[in-house]
């Protein structure tokens, strides 16, 4: 099995460790650093559960090699609180009854997240559309799309 | 879903060194976004040894858009291609299919090289390891009776990328390079309807870019697809159409397919609609000349008369629609 010294940023902290070139980043975030907050769902592709953001872009961390993160900055749901207190974001999903079982919510957060960086003030449409990969089975969705939302015009 | 077998990954910095490990290492396979290909490791429908991921190659993302027409790297990604004002401009149809494939979460790390290139889908075939041991396996992998077809002697897999169909009917060509050199050949001619092996890339050759060239002048593109969810979902028939002209008198009229065949492909014998009007007679003749061209089997969840048919509603209403756009 071929295996190389991989360096790269999770949630601001350098970290240097070997992994397999088939390692999934999904697995090295869970196994190997411990941050079993980024969730395996469908593990395959299809649900949005695994989204993290590699350099501020979503990406589905069940199709990420790890080993093709060399450099790079990876955030997870982890990264979003400061000292205990949840970003205004994960308040949202909170207050408006954005997450039930739950098992969605850390993937939902980040894809919204990667959104209100680029669009602080999102539409309907552009906040479905940058959830369009990401599966609920509980919501509904229509309390995700508010809580986001509200998390975009609590900000303004 | 399954444990990937092990593999080396290979990370060349230059375009030769690309081809040179395609030419040497055997049974070595292309990654670019990962997106296509990851799942269909761990769904164990291939186990190459080697994968060279062509990232690191300089200038395997670049996108230029001049009056002279579009260079777009393999490597540009689909939601680079999307959002590029130039692109939605001078090319929407193209914009419009990058737009519409899988999430943001693929969409921010496919390519347009793997968006090309992606392996043909079925239901047969789509599925773990196991449900497909338990089926007997099918003659596009491990098996040799076809699930769709049982009669015949081929794999009716459909090709479903969303981007091709956009390029072809925008007159594009593809710059390949490979261990016998360079060529550069139509988007159409990249591919062969054959489920089992759908491209016509030699061995070891991979797709460095495409090539747009400038648009005519009254010439208006877009592209739409019936997938079963509006969400996120592959194209169960994808139509794109190109009208130069006007709804009195078209110059001419270009329509390419996806996902009811096993190539995407442009329709043969459009040149009879040059020179006439968007009425009703041209639109009906057009749905019948797609009806007959498109090919789709049962090879998804819809019926494949549904898809044959969908695919030449979409025809008809994009002619109607460009042609009415000033
Ligand atoms: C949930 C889900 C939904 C999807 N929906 C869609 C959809 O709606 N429409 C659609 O078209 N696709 C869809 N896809 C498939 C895939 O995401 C896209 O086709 C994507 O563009 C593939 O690009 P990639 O760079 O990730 O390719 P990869 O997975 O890296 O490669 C795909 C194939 O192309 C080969 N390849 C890659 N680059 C080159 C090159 N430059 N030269 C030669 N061969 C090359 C690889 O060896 C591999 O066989 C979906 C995937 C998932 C998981
Ligand atoms: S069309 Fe037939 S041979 Fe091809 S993948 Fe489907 S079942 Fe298998
Ligand atoms: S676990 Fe990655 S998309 Fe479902
Ligand atoms: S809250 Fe249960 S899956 Fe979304």
């Amino acid at each position: 099995m071929n295996k190389r010294l991989l360096s790269l940023t999770v949630n601001g902290r350098r970290r240097e460790e070997a992994v397999a070139d088939a390692t999934l980043l999904l697995d090295f975030l869970r196994e190997t650093l411990g941050l079993t907050g980024t969730k395996r769902g469908c593990d395959g592709g299809e649900c949005g559960a695994c989204t993290v953001l590699v350099d501020g872009a979503p990406r589905l961390s069940c199709l990420t090699l790890a080993a093709r993160c060399e450099g790079t900055k990876v955030e997870t749901i982890e990264s979003l609180a400061e000292g205990g207190r949840m970003s205004a974001l994960q308040a949202a999903f909170h207050e408006k009854l954005g997450a039930q079982c739950g098992f969605c919510t850390p993937g939902m957060v980040m894809a919204a997240e990667a959104l209100l960086r680029t669009d602080p003030s999102p539409g309907e449409d552009a906040i479905r559309a940058a959830l369009a990969g990401n599966l609920c089975r509980c919501t509904g969705y229509v309390k995700i799309i508010e809580a986001v939302d509200s998390a975009a015009r609590g900000a303004r | 879903m399954e444990r990937m077998a092990a593999f080396e990954l290979r990370r060349p910095e230059s375009l030769a060194h690309a081809i040179e490990l395609m030419a040497t290492v055997p049974g070595a396979r292309v990654l670019a976004g990962g997106t296509d290909l990851v799942p269909n490791l761990r769904h164990g429908l291939e186990a190459p040894a080697t994968l060279v991921d062509l990232s690191g190659v300089p200038g395997f993302a670049g996108l230029d858009l001049t009056p002279a027409g579009a260079r777009i790297g393999a490597g540009v990604t689909l939601a680079t291609l999307a959002a590029d004002r130039l692109v939605q401009a001078a090319l929407p149809a193209v914009a419009q299919a990058a737009a519409s494939i899988a999430g943001p979460g693929h969409r921010s790390v496919a390519t347009v090289g793997g968006n090309l290139c992606l392996d043909t889908r079925c239901v047969w075939y789509n599925q773990s390891e196991w449900w497909r041991r338990s089926n007997g396996y099918c003659l596009k992998r491990g098996g040799d009776v076809c699930h769709v077809a049982p009669q015949g002697g081929r794999c009716h897999a459909a090709f479903c990328g969303d981007l091709a169909p956009a390029l072809i009917a925008c007159g594009a060509q593809a710059e390949l390079a490979g261990p016998e050199g360079s060529r550069t050949i139509a988007v159409e001619d990249l591919y062969r309807d054959d489920g089992r092996a759908h491209l016509a890339l030699g061995s070891g050759e991979i797709v460095v870019a495409v090539v747009v060239p400038p648009q005519p002048a009254r010439a208006r593109s877009a592209y739409r697809k019936a997938r079963v969810r509006a969400a996120i979902d592959f194209p169960l028939a994808g139509v794109a159409v190109r009208v130069t002209g006007d709804r009195e008198r078209i110059e001419r009229l270009d329509v390419a397919l996806t996902g009811t065949n096993s190539r995407p492909f442009r329709l043969a014998e459009t040149e009879a609609f040059a020179g006439r009007a968007v009425d009703d007679a041209l639109v009906a003749e057009l749905g019948k000349a797609v009806q007959r061209q498109a090919g789709p089997m049962r090879t998804s969840v819809t019926s494949s008369n549904w898809r044959r048919q969908v695919a030449a509603t979409y025809a008809q209403r994009l002619v109607r629609e460009l042609a009415a756009t000033p």
